[in-house]
Parts: structure tokens; sequence; C-alpha cells
């Protein structure tokens, strides 16, 4: 721990050799850290790779990447995803970015109120969420037949848009979301931004668009990323209420075919991966315009 | 606001006024900044929690605590205890990895091993379920990649233990763990660590009196998020053990699914609420600890 910390020297004084010493032996920790990191994360891809290219009879092939894509439905279950992705991020952020300037800057005593409120779907894990759910879902036809609120449960259970799945989601991301914003915002001095901007007389909407999501970018983004990433792979939820987006059918296509099946997974990792780089980088074009 | 109001006529005596209306305005536009979550929250959330705990509670139509007793007996039991254990070692061993690796690119001098760090932490972070399992079976299960190339299965390697779960749930908890503790560790000021070499502090002192506490609150945050979603992972665990190692998420979506014995449903919902439970009080362990020393990284 100690080792890993490479001195910060002010411009005179310590004396070179020890600073040099410590330095090195930071450089040599570091090393020894990202390398042990590297081998336990690169290896099972890599040899997923290899397990889906290696074909005991005929050698390299790429089959099993080429049936991912001729399988049924898998336009439809990926692009359902990102409709449900896209939802929970418009959603959970605009729920969420008010209500923690609200904390900061007018009504602190909510503050334990937020933190307790996104930290709740971490104290309830998923699949107790769905259990909740479901039971609410299952009141539908047996109570509220004759009600209007009938024709919402139902509406909210279109398998096209599942709209109880975007509820679900946003609930889920709430945790990330407020972790993500929270450091963005602990970085920045909130109020004098705000207050000094207000002095000069801009209105709220300029102050929250001009003065803090430019200061909150990185923030912003990684909340993004979070909430993309959970919606893409999430499949407790998804599965146990009966619904199919792309983490659910590629369970249901790679069946008893052992390399389809990894060559999906490692196509949805790198399916992830790609869309968050076009969104980091998107944010980071819009902050420089 | 206490501050700005008292500092702000003095330098300025001739806003005092237009402060006076701007503070009104701010405090308004805190509560209603809020009101949405709140509602969204009671609803979203408020509504499937009672129908939880109003079914954990009616057993063949009638108020019973039968389910909970019956969720805490014979297998329901192991499986929890085997959850809890499963998610602690998980937690506290990927909190403490993350935190290197995480300290590791924070205090290296290439931008481009930090953007790729954090971003492939935020893939992995979220690469669980189904995906997880099988990536990690191809390569170390019994017909896996390096299982066969290095003959582990007559060194007695099995994937589908306990100890195995455990190597395949830090896949996910590790870059969790780097990205909650990577803004902590970034609001470490220089300036800190040159005081205390300036007063004579080794680097060890350094981190015991200054760099540990102020993280304290990240850390432990981390350790809470890395076990909860230890504890809550099913997907993975269903895809990989099955039923040889008993886990609590596996025995509720088996319940859930109707695999139980006609007017046993209800368990499902206790056994969530022992779930819940459990979670709950690793939260409380948390709170105030966070609350105490959260104000060093304001």
């Amino acid at each position: 721990m100690a080792a890993l910390t490479p001195a910060v020297l002010p411009e005179a004084g310590v004396p070179a050799p020890r600073a040099g010493r410590s330095r090195r032996a930071a450089g040599a920790w570091r090393a020894v850290v990202l390398t042990v990191a590297a081998l336990y994360f690169v290896t099972p891809l890599a040899a997923s790779f290899v397990f889906t290219v290696n074909d005991p009879a005929k050698g390299f092939t790429l089959e099993a990447y080429g049936e991912i894509f001729t399988a049924e439905g898998f336009a439809r279950s990926l692009l359902l995803s990102l409709g449900l992705a896209a939802a929970t991020i418009t959603v959970v952020l605009l729920l969420t970015l008010p209500a923690m300037l609200a904390v900061r800057l007018g009504a602190p005593r909510l503050r334990p109120v937020l933190e307790v409120l996104c930290t709740l779907p971490l104290v309830v894990p998923p699949i107790t969420f769905v259990a909740g759910i479901s039971t609410v879902l299952r009141w539908g036809p047996d109570y509220l037949a004759a009600t209007p609120f009938y024709q919402t449960i139902i509406a909210v259970q279109n398998p096209s848009f599942p709209v109880v799945l975007v509820v679900a989601y946003a609930v889920l991301a709430l945790p990330f979301v407020y972790r993500a914003l929270d450091a963005g915002l602990g970085a920045m001095d909130v109020r004098t931004l705000v207050e000094a901007a207000r002095n000069c007389g801009a209105s709220w909407p300029v102050v929250l668009l001009r003065v803090i999501v430019p200061n909150l970018k990185t923030g912003l983004a990684g909340a993004s990323f979070l909430t993309l990433a959970l919606v893409l792979g999430e499949y407790t939820v998804a599965r146990l209420l009966g619904f199919e987006p792309f983490s659910v059918w590629i369970v249901t296509i790679s069946g008893a075919n052992a390399p389809l099946s990894v060559a999906v997974s490692i196509f949805s990792l790198l399916l992830t991966w790609a869309l968050l780089l076009i969104l980091s980088t998107a944010g980071t074009r819009r902050s420089r315009s | 606001m206490i501050e700005t109001t008292s500092a702000a006529p003095a330098a300025l005596p001739l806003k005092s006024r237009g402060e006076g209306g701007g503070r009104a305005r701010t405090r308004s536009a805190g509560w209603t900044g809020a009101l949405p979550l709140l509602v969204f929250a009671g609803l979203a959330f408020g509504v499937p929690a009672a129908a939880l705990l109003g079914g954990a509670f009616t057993a063949g139509g009638a108020p019973s605590t039968a389910n909970l007793a019956e969720s805490l007996r014979g297998a329901y039991l192991t499986a929890m205890l085997s959850s809890v254990k499963l998610s602690a070692v998980v937690a506290v061993a990927g909190a403490v990895l993350g935190t290197f690796l995480a300290q590791a690119v924070v205090t290296s001098r290439l931008r481009a091993l930090r953007e790729a760090v954090l971003t492939a932490s935020g893939v992995l972070a979220n690469f669980g379920g189904v995906p997880l399992a099988f990536a990690w079976i191809a390569t170390l299960g019994n017909s896996g990649v390096l299982t066969t190339r290095l003959g582990l299965g007559d060194l007695g390697w099995n994937l589908y233990s306990f100890w195995g779960l455990v190597l395949v749930y830090l896949y996910f908890s590790v870059p969790l763990m780097v990205l909650v503790i990577v803004p902590a560790l970034d609001g470490l000021r220089p300036q800190w660590r040159e005081a205390a070499q300036n007063n004579g502090a080794t680097t060890w002192q350094f981190w015991r009196h200054v760099g540990i506490p102020v993280l304290t609150p990240s850390l432990l945050g981390g350790v809470v998020l890395l076990f909860g979603g230890a504890f809550a992972a099913y997907a993975t665990a269903a895809a990989m053990v099955g039923t040889v190692v008993p886990l609590v998420t596996l025995q509720i979506a088996d319940a859930l699914a109707g695999n139980v014995l006609i007017g046993h449903e209800n368990v499902a919902l206790a056994l969530s609420l022992d779930m819940i439970v459990v979670a709950g009080l690793v939260m409380a362990v948390y709170l105030p600890l966070q609350r105490r020393s959260a104000r060093w990284l304001r």
C-alpha cells in the first residue's frame, strides 16, 4: 500500500536519493499490480475466444460468430434493449439531478432521505424486487379487472416496449447514478457556482445547462455508462417477468451449442464496450463545442 | 446558506435585498427539485415492497408467520448462510484488490491507461449474468481451454464450487470497486501529502493518519456495494453451479417459478424478506460510519 504511492515532491526540498528510491519502488509495485490485473481480466476473454474458434474437427473457424447474426430475434431483442436503455437513462437523470442539486442547495435535511433512497436498491436485491413486482402485476387480473388501473397494468407490460422494465431499471440504476453524480458534485463548489451565476442574473435553466452540466460532465457520463451497461446486461428482472431483451435472448438461443453460447457472451461484451466508447467520445465532443 | 447570507451583506450591502429573494427561491426550488424522485420512488419501490411484505405474512389467505418460519429452516437456511459467506468473502477481497488496482491507475502518469482502465471497469463491473458464467466455463470449466491445456482437472480444480464462484464474482466486483474508489483517490489532494512530508511524516504515517481515514467512507461504501452485488447475483450462479452451491437467490427463483409445494408460493416472498433484512443489516453498519467521515471529501 505504502510503496504504491509515488512521492509527490515539492519543487525544492526532499533529498534526491530518497525520492528516486521511492519512485522506483512505486513503479515496480504499479507494474506488478497492473500485470496481475491484466492477466486476471484478459485470460477469460482470450480463453473464451479460443474456445469459440477452435473446432476439434475442423480447426480454426468463425462459424459460431456467424450464427449469432442469423439467429431469429437478434435485431428485435437488441433494439428493445437499446430502447430500454435510452428511456432509463433519460428518466433516471431527469429524476436524480434536480433532487441532488436540491439537497445541496435548498433542502439539506433531505440529504439522508435521498441517501437512503438511493442505497435501497442495493439493499433490496433485484430478485426480491421482481418478487414484489410480479405480485403487484398479478393484482391486475385478480382485483383490478373492473378499474382503469387494469388497462395501465396491461399497458406497462406491452412486450414490444415493457414500460415496467424501464421503471424497474430506473430504480436499479439509482444507486449507481447517485454515486456517480455525488462524486461529480462533490468535486465542485456547487453553492458558490450557483450563487455566482444567480447573482449575475442567470435563470435556473441557464444555471443548470451552462454551469452545472458542463462541470458535471464526467459524473453525467459515468452515470449514463453505468445505466447503459446495467440495462444491457440485466437478466434477472427481465427473465423472471417474462420479457426478452438482448440479455435474455442470448440465453434463449444459445441452448445446447456451447461455442455459440460463448460466442454470444463475447459478442455482448464487445457490444457494450463499443457503445460505451461511442457514448464517452460523444460526451467529450459535446463539451468541447 | 447561513455563511453566504451573513457574508454577503457585509461585502455587498446594496445587494442584500436581492440576496434574500434568491434564498427564498433557492429553498423552494430545493423541495420541488426533489419531489419527482420521491414520488417516483414511492410508487416504483413502495408498492412492490408493500406487496412483498403483505405476501410474506400471508399463508393460505390468512395473516401468518408460517412462511417466515419455513424460510429459516433446513435447506433454505443453508442457502442463506452460504450466500452470506460467499458475499462477505467477495466483498472484502474485491475491495482490497480493487483499491490496489485503482491506486496503481490513479498514480500513473499515463492518461491513456487511466481512461482505458476506467472504461474497462465500467464494462466489466456490469459483465455479470449468464455471459460471465459462459466465459468462465469456457476458460476453467471441466472442458475449458485452460483446464484441458494445463491439466488442472487432474490437480483437483473444480470451477463449480464455492471458491470457483468467488473467483468468478471478483471479475465484476474488482472493477466495481475501482469505479467507486477512483473519485475518492482523486480527492486525496497532493497538498495533504506535501504537508505531511514537510512535517516529516513517512509514507506509512501519511496513509495511517490521513489517507486511510479520508478514504474510509468510500472503502466501506465499496464493501457494502460489493456485498450487495454478490449477495444479489442470480444469473451467474444459476448458469454456473446450478444447485451444487446452495444460494438463496436460486431458491427464490425456484419458488417464484412455482417449483414448490402448492400453497407455498409465498415462501419466495418470505425468503426475499430475509434477504432484504440481511442486506439491511450490512447497510446499517455502513451508514453511520459513512456520515461520520464523509465531510473530508466535500
